[in-house]
């Protein structure tokens, strides 16, 4: 929208987990970094800056988010890497890590250039692209992993589907371990999960739907944590959706491995009685409804169970688990509109991460400022060297800021969505918390019609 | 055609006779109890409904009992049965019961339709709409086809012919039939299924009418074959739909003292092989044989959906001897199915 050179935020509630700061205050954001968070803006202001009022509002780092396909090249039906990171600035990220399982797949140098200057030109946030393990995907041969390195990529995955040879993901953890960069692995053991479309259990059973169980990720986790401690390699896990796996993960970082995790927001809020079409839960054993089969809450690792989620949120609590990321997971609408088992697995989730995880805070389950944490500075220590000066507010640190209101409510609409793709379970439920501003490097990518820029002259001292 | 049909209907009974003798036997008040313009399975259905349903299948029976055997009831109306996976006896059964009705049937199977040519089921469907379908019969091999195909549909009628592993009504309303045919009332009554439950269609429908017909249900099968998740809760769940549901491994005490033996078919096109060491263990220890039958009540009825695995669920001298009743199954499914869609495509009164 406009590029100022100076932007002052004023009158939010600043929550900024990376310096521990959670308090009325004024953030000035100066050539693309922070130069300072204060309490009262005595200081002086450029003639040019602009000023937004934030009085009422959270204002927090920009999110990051670890795990999102924007499909570009190559799926450009399910989004664009234009589409995809706008939807991202609707959604308060202002990083997002881009999966390579496109097409072609993310697994050479020369691709990962493409996006990287693809999203330079095109894209309303930062892209952080994600290289491939092994080559096109293939669970064969690693990719030139030093190669993609030095390109850019802030790690390796073969996301959508794991590396399920054991021998293989060895190699791949002991020799990605020069880089620096995590493996980040799907965890899925493929002969547990063979035509499983959603997890299994009484409403699989149900429906007459082939499930596949909890441990089909609980056997490859610890599978994989074990060759952590074999090749003292960096594992990252993607989507963690069970009780069990955040066990595993638990012991794995109390032993001091290189392990870390991320949950998705649906995975934190939403059961497997989604796929049954129902929204309340007072009927669990009811007559189907014409609304049962619910193709928009088939994704994969699936919706688990109460008793997962209850695991997952005590592993936010405790740090098992370090980051929400969306695992934003675009279709077009003929990936959707078909039986069950034909349906592409997939959430679109960039647009309704926040008020999804929202709920569990207005539930009480989660405090306001441990979801921040998990969606800014969680995310970018998981990212390393990768992620100086993101999801923070200290001086000097990139200017990428989110505005919140946590306490809006508003109705999911499918067809309102930026990204292309309109997959969500969630159209028609109302959320309470949403997104009002995204500043990315100082330069608004997002703003609610409810706030306005103003120039400083007047309003500011 | 025309003159053809005027002429049956000329020498047939007036389409009120066959209307079910409930409430002053008149079409209005079989309305009241039938809501439904779906039926996708029995799980949607009160006692009352099934009761009507049955009771209009007899009434079906009384039909198919007359010298001319084709009423007026349907006539004008457009059937059509979409098949996607292979089926004899479910399909002849819907494409006779709407002609005896003498409802317009096309039959369409997916091997000569422009299914081969990619077209989406989805388009299929609207398609079959715009060409003017009252009733659209559909089996699928994925489970909750017919839930899509009803969700767009504005105003054409779903009935489900079997849906993956997920349900198959009408062949669930046929067992009930002739079980209520052959003993009166199905209340107390000891029902065993043995085979091929978890993975099974036909399983999955029986429970949900059994059940709230208040007979006592018994699954036998081995271990890897039983749905175990299906009955998850049933204890801690107060009202669970199958809390008196019974699991019983073991098939020689699972049909003492049974009212109904029923076997299942052990599907082996549905890659069920591999929960079994072998066609013969699984017969040595779950086949429905004359040592097992006479474990059971003196006059227990023998009964399989079909196709039968003679030698595997069930043994030959079984399934022909004079406990079975799987004939009376296959001529029962053309009452029911009559009755099904007399029910859901006769022209509704405002």
């Amino acid at each position: 929208m406009t590029t100022p050179s100076s932007l002052l935020i004023r009158n939010g509630r600043v929550i900024d987990p990376s310096q521990g700061l959670d308090q009325r205050a004024d953030v000035l954001l100066e050539d693309g970094k922070v130069a300072w968070v204060a309490v009262s803006s005595e200081k002086r202001l450029a003639t040019d800056a602009q000023v937004i009022d934030a009085g009422g509002f959270v204002v927090c780092p920009g999110f990051v988010d670890l795990h999102c396909h924007l499909r570009e090249p190559g799926f450009e039906d399910k989004e664009t890497i234009a589409s995809g990171t706008l939807a991202a600035a609707r959604g308060g990220f202002t990083t997002v890590c881009a999966m390579p399982n496109t097409n072609p797949a993310v697994d050479s140098a020369a691709i990962v250039r493409w996006v990287a200057q693809k999203a330079q030109v095109e894209g309303y946030v930062r892209v952080l692209p994600i290289g491939c393990v092994t080559k096109g995907r293939n669970g064969k041969e690693l990719t030139e992993m030093g190669e993609l390195a030095e390109a850019g990529v802030i790690g390796f995955s073969d996301d959508g589907s794991p590396v399920a040879d054991v021998n293989l993901m060895r190699t791949a953890l002991l020799y990605s371990s020069f880089t620096g960069l995590p493996i980040i692995q799907h965890c899925e053991e493929p002969s547990l999960a063979r035509g499983g479309m959603m997890h299994e259990g009484w409403v699989a059973s149900r429906l007459g739907l082939k499930g596949q169980p909890s441990q089909a990720e609980e056997v490859m986790a610890s599978r994989d944590v074990g060759l952590v401690q074999l090749t003292h390699g960096r594992l990252h896990l993607a989507h963690v959706s069970t009780a069990g796996t955040t066990a595993i993960v638990r012991w794995a970082k109390g032993s001091g491995l290189a392990v870390t995790a991320e949950v998705t927001p649906h995975h934190l809020a939403l059961t497997d009685e989604w796929v049954l079409g129902m929204q309340d839960k007072n009927a669990v054993y009811a007559p189907l409804s014409l609304m049962a089969y619910d193709t928009n809450a088939k994704v994969n690792p699936p919706l688990r169970t109460a008793r997962d989620i209850e695991a997952l949120v005590a592993a936010l609590k405790d740090g098992t688990l370090d980051a929400i990321a969306t695992d934003h997971a675009p279709h077009a609408a003929t990936d959707k509109e078909c039986t069950f088992n034909e349906a592409a697995f997939g959430i679109s989730g960039l647009e309704t991460a926040f008020g999804l995880v929202m709920r569990l805070v207005h539930a009480g389950q989660l405090p306001l400022g441990l979801v921040i944490e998990k969606m800014t500075a969680g995310p970018a220590k998981v990212l390393g060297e990768k992620g100086r000066g993101l999801g923070s507010l200290k001086a000097g640190a990139m200017a990428d800021v989110a505005i919140l209101d946590p306490n809006a409510e508003w109705v999911v609409d499918r067809k309102a969505l930026a990204s292309k793709g309109k997959n969500t379970p969630l159209d028609g439920v109302r959320l309470k918390g949403s997104v009002v501003a995204t500043v990315v490097g100082g330069r608004v990518a997002y703003m609610a019609r409810t706030l306005k820029l103003t120039p400083a002259g007047r309003g500011a001292r | 055609m025309q003159g053809r049909s005027k002429e049956v209907e000329s020498r047939a009974t007036p389409a009120e006779s066959i209307t079910p003798p409930t409430e002053g036997s008149n079409g209005a008040s079989v309305r009241k109890v039938w809501q439904h313009r779906h039926l996708l399975d029995l799980d949607t259905l009160s006692m009352d409904e099934l009761e009507l349903l049955l009771k209009t299948a007899e009434t079906m029976q009384g039909v198919l009992q007359r010298d001319v055997k084709k009423v007026p009831t349907l006539r004008g109306r457009v059937i059509i049965t979409l098949f996607y996976e292979a089926s004899t006896r479910t399909r002849m059964g819907f494409e006779m019961a709407g002609k005896l009705l003498s409802a317009d049937v096309i039959n369409i199977t997916v091997g000569s339709s422009s299914v081969v040519k990619g077209e989406t089921l989805l388009d299929t469907i609207l398609t079959l709409q715009a060409s003017t379908a009252d009733v659209i019969v559909i089996r699928h091999g994925d489970s909750g086809a017919p839930y899509m195909a009803a969700r767009v549909l504005t105003h054409t009628s779903v009935v489900n012919a079997g849906d993956g592993a997920h349900a198959h009504p009408t062949q669930g309303l046929l067992d009930l039939f002739t079980v209520q045919k052959q003993l009166g009332s199905l209340t107390g009554r000891k029902i065993v299924l043995v085979g091929d439950i978890a993975y099974s269609r036909v399983a999955r429908s029986d429970l949900w009418g059994f059940t709230r017909m208040g007979a006592q249900v018994v699954l036998c099968a081995p271990p890897t074959l039983l749905p175990w998740d299906l009955l998850n809760g049933r204890t801690e769940c107060q009202g669970h739909p199958f809390s008196s549901v019974e699991i019983e491994p073991d098939l020689r005490k699972a049909a003492r003292d049974a009212d109904v033996v029923m076997a299942l078919r052990l599907q082996q096109e549905r890659q069920q092989a591999e929960r079994i060491p072998s066609l013969r263990e699984y017969a040595r220890y779950w086949q429905v044989n004359e040592e097992v039958l006479s474990l059971a009540k003196p006059n227990a009825l023998v009964m399989h959906p079909g196709p039968m695995n003679e030698g595997v669920e069930i043994s030959s001298s079984v399934a022909h001897g004079a406990q079975s009743v799987v004939e009376q199954q296959v001529s029962n499914g053309l009452a029911v199915r009559m009755a099904v869609l007399y029910l859901l495509g006769a022209p509704r009164e405002q």
